[in-house]
């Protein structure tokens, strides 16, 4: 009775931040908030929505949703314009109460129904990370075409040679963190970009924190426009070669 | 440990090794000096194979994206009774 009584009141104590940086999100905040919502019963959490200025009215959006839903769930904590993925963490960070934080996509490719699991994850194991994999059995990604599988799976390959990072999906961004987790290693990041998912990741491996990995899937819906050019890759090697020297 | 430093120690575990090869003349001299070029083959070789394989079984989900459009249905669905604007935009 006594081991029954102190998980429920764990489960009670927690409390899950989900930070949500947008940027021209106007339909997908909206669907976010609701999947969130639907998956999220009997948990408490909030959703802080960052918003880079977004000229499509994504925050009024949010406004009605704080009618619908309530402001306490739903922190609207804006910024005047687009000033980076890294920031928008730390924004959100800043006025976030619960002792997890959630972030995600807020293009719908980080789908909320697998929130549980990662909750579940951290539960089972006392995880610092949760990090979400779309290359293990159980997860997995639609809308690339080969030539994308192409380069993520040869991106992959040469980050785990190198950094031998001890997780399989080094550039997702679908994690959970303990907030004192959160707080530490992004303090310590420099990178901009999709390298600042890896270098948060990398970071938090070699400081020795705890990282498990569920598996998620990613439905690429911006078809066409996520193109990887030449520059990308670039970029990608240089932040691989800066992580191998200075983590 | 910084990460760069583990890497170097190997890679200069592994050059003593490599000379001490061709000091004690286990093997052939000619065979031993060509042992690097065979470990960055056969480094890139399994790289390669890694990537190749890696896209074979990369795991999809058609599914998924399915799924995705019911939900964005019930989504607009429930949203739009609750005042919430909807339109595409």
């Amino acid at each position: 009775m006594v081991l029954i009584r102190n998980s429920m009141e764990e489960k009670e104590e927690n409390k899950y931040s989900i930070i949500v940086p947008t940027y021209n999100e106007r339909l997908n905040i909206a669907l976010i908030v609701y999947l969130i919502f639907k998956h999220l019963q009997n948990v408490n959490f909030e959703i802080i929505v960052v918003d880079d200025g977004s000229p499509d009215g994504t925050q009024e959006i949010v406004k009605q949703l704080q009618q619908a839903y309530g402001e306490a769930c739903i922190l609207l904590r804006p910024r005047p314009k687009k000033l980076g993925l890294g920031t928008a963490y730390m924004h959100g960070l800043k006025h976030a109460t619960g002792n997890f934080v959630v972030i995600m996509d807020a293009d719908l490719s980080h789908h909320p129904k697998y929130l549980p699991s990662f909750i579940k994850k951290q539960r089972e194991t006392g995880a610092s990370i949760v990090t979400g994999t779309r290359y293990v059995k159980g997860g997995g990604v639609h809308g690339w075409n080969l030539m994308r599988k192409l380069t993520s799976r040869g991106a992959n390959v040469l980050a785990q040679t190198l950094l031998w990072p001890g997780v399989s999906d080094l550039t997702g961004s679908f994690r959970l963190y303990k907030k004192s987790v959160l707080e530490d290693v992004i303090s310590s990041c420099v990178s901009k970009g999709y390298v600042f998912q890896m270098e948060m990741i990398v970071r938090a491996s070699r400081k020795g924190y705890h990282i498990e990995e569920v598996p998620i899937t990613f439905v690429d819906r911006v078809y066409g426009s996520s193109k990887l050019g030449g520059s990308e890759i670039v970029e990608y090697l240089k932040g691989l070669v800066y992580l191998l020297v200075t983590t | 440990m910084k990460h760069i430093v583990k890497i170097t120690a190997l890679l200069v575990a592994l050059s003593a090794f490599w000379i001490s090869l061709l000091q004690t003349s286990v093997l052939p001299e000619t065979q031993t000096w060509l042992l690097p070029l065979y470990f960055i083959v056969s480094l890139g070789c399994y790289g390669l194979l890694m990537v190749g394989v890696g896209l074979m079984l990369f795991p999809t989900c058609p599914h998924e994206a399915i799924l995705l459009q019911e939900d964005i249905a019930e989504a607009k669905g429930f949203l739009k009774g609750k005042g919430v604007d909807v339109g595409s935009d």
